[in-house]
């Protein structure tokens, strides 16, 4: 599982409140989630991320509510995945679950700069940086989450789980 | 092993487990919302089951958007009412329950030594009473409704240990902000609370509750309390099924630790969290003029008994500033009755307050006193994120019960001891 963009960078503490404000949480269509993707802290932003952009946080990515609407929106919105220092754990499960791909690595915001192109490779654990020719070497996702990731998310995982069975 | 390890080892059919290990774990108890459950009903359905795995091991309660503050919601709660209805499924609706945090543990739906999750965040509060809880999403709540199971990381725990007596109004509100303040926003990030020491043993259930309901604005996994006779009395008449003994939910003198904080409380002070973000604390002496437009008391993290009771005895016979709106709202419907009851809506209507029904209303911006541009509210609630409680231009400081009915009637963020001098 490979994805490629641009990145878009934030800081640490990055809250769900900001990446969805809680008004629109009664909206339903991951569409009309997406177009108000990070407005408390960039209203441009789904325009920005329209071509398929990379998101790169600082530390605590995601804190706050448990909204699942927080990264559905972005991946609506047109991120690919999301680096980060760290992670508010429900965010990060929420992530994966949706199938949106997430992954920590402690120096990613300093090895980024804001529109670098890169390729994240989740099988191997590698982020090119094409725009600095650089590659680093991330801890990879276990087999299990990578499994989730690759059918699309957890309810797809969970329905050719059972379906099996 | 400590309280959380030994809960998460019975729920997954273990003796011991160990922090870092994957925990497959039996869910007790799953509760969702009306803005957490619509996405939950509709992965369920996507997965191919019929029916949810044990109906009465779920809640459904409706609390955020309540009563409908539009046709959207309207219709999140009807398809909610209408899963429930099919699956027989227990529902708590506007009038019957209130804030889902409350309610779980006032309808007996917490147990000590149970594993519960919830598809909110606050869901750790539940900790207070010797359960581990945790807050997950909603498609991961789907996948709890069909297999009642859950993976979790056993945590890493971190030990605090409270001595000391709070001075007057001085409450568990601004000791959890003040350990906010000290361990920082992503402090415990992925990790375990417990709160232990003579002065947990002392407080109230309201207090356990309000310490572990903030664990998750450090990051933390689940926060918790060793249950005892506080505990027990609490549960009495809330629940028909046998407690397990106690005795077992205790962490060992040899559980290991990350790391402990001893913490003692006799010269604490009222404690504020100033925008945005909650690990932003100073003493509300400090705070220099902050002039406010909106005073909230109420949320899952404050707007029990004991937090009505303390306001009411600030504001009573007191009137609120012109040019400040304060808004009061009961946790649940139990907690407004028994506020009426002791003659505190009163003393709040008389002051000028506004008591409205139990929800989350303004603590999220859903509905309810939303802020406009470039105003300030004191709040007893949970989070100062910018745009949390309306526009992403306005200012919310985070502070106890006392401080904000203080704040109420002066009209500037105040030291509920200035008061009393």
């Amino acid at each position: 599982m490979k994805v490629t963009g641009n990145a878009i960078k934030f800081g640490d503490n990055v809250d769900t409140d900001v990446i969805l404000p809680g008004k629109y949480l009664v909206l339903i269509d991951p569409r009309e989630l997406a177009k108000h993707a990070m407005e408390g802290l960039d209203p441009a932003f789904p325009e920005k991320a329209k071509k398929g952009v990379i998101v790169v946080g600082g530390k605590n990515f995601g804190c706050g509510s448990s909204r699942e609407q927080a990264p559905l929106a972005l991946k609506h919105a047109g991120v690919q995945c999301v680096l980060a220092e760290s992670f508010a754990r429900i965010f990060f499960r929420n992530a994966i679950n949706i199938g949106l791909p997430v992954s920590e690595h402690k120096g990613i915001s300093a090895a980024v700069n804001n529109g670098d192109k890169l390729t994240v490779d989740f099988e191997t654990g590698t982020i090119q940086n094409l725009s600095k020719r650089q590659s680093l070497q991330v801890a990879k996702l276990p087999p299990f989450i990578l499994e989730i990731l690759s059918d699309g998310g957890l309810m797809e995982n969970l329905r050719r789980r059972l379906n099996k069975k | 092993m400590n309280i959380s390890e030994k809960i998460l080892a019975k729920a997954s059919g273990k003796n011991v487990v160990h922090a870092g290990e994957i925990a497959d774990a039996k869910v007790d108890m799953i509760m969702v919302h009306d803005l957490t459950g619509p996405l939950a009903v509709a992965a369920f359905k996507k997965i191919g089951v019929t029916h949810v795995w044990d109906n009465q091991k779920v809640v459904i309660i409706l609390d955020h958007q309540v009563p409908a503050e539009s046709v959207k919601a309207a219709e999140l709660h009807k398809m909610l009412r209408k899963f429930a209805k099919e699956q027989k499924i227990r529902i708590y609706d506007v009038g019957k329950g209130g804030i889902c945090h409350q309610v779980m543990p006032e309808k007996g739906h917490v147990l000590p030594g149970t594993a519960i999750v919830g598809a909110d965040s606050h869901t750790c509060t539940y900790g207070a009473f010797g359960a581990f809880a945790t807050g997950i999403g909603s498609t991961e709540a789907a996948a709890v409704f069909a297999t009642g199971k859950i993976w979790l990381k056993v945590p890493e725990a971190i030990k605090i240990n409270v001595t000391g007596q709070f001075q007057k109004y001085v409450t568990p509100k601004d000791l959890i902000l003040s350990i906010i303040g000290e361990v920082g926003a992503d402090g415990a990030i992925y990790k375990s609370v417990e709160f232990t020491g003579p002065a947990i043993r002392t407080m109230s259930m309201a207090g356990r509750m309000t310490l572990c309901n903030m664990t998750v604005e450090m990051g933390a996994k689940n926060g918790i309390v060793e249950p005892d006779d506080t505990t027990r009395k609490f549960l009495e008449g809330r629940t028909a099924k046998a407690l397990v003994p106690f005795e077992s939910l205790k962490s060992d003198a040899d559980a290991s630790y990350e790391k402990a904080i001893d913490i003692d409380i006799a010269d604490l002070e009222p404690q504020i969290a100033c925008p945005s973000s909650v690990d932003n604390v100073k003493p509300a002496s400090e705070i220099g003029n902050v002039q406010v437009e909106q005073a909230f008391i109420g949320s899952c993290t404050n707007g029990r008994m004991e937090d009505l009771r303390l306001a009411a005895q600030i504001l009573k016979g007191q009137i609120v500033k012109d040019g400040v709106r304060a808004l009061v709202i009961p946790a649940s419907q139990e907690v407004y009755s028994q506020a009426l009851k002791e003659g505190l809506i009163e003393i709040f209507t008389d002051a000028g307050a506004l008591v409205c029904g139990s929800t989350c209303g303004p603590c999220l911006g859903g509905h309810i006193g939303l802020l406009a541009s470039g105003e300030t509210c004191v709040s007893t609630s949970n989070r100062n994120f910018i745009g949390r409680m309306g526009s992403t231009e306005a200012s919310v400081y985070l502070a106890s019960p006392a401080t904000v009915a203080a704040s109420a009637i002066t009209g500037r963020i105040t030291d509920p001891r200035e008061l009393e001098a």
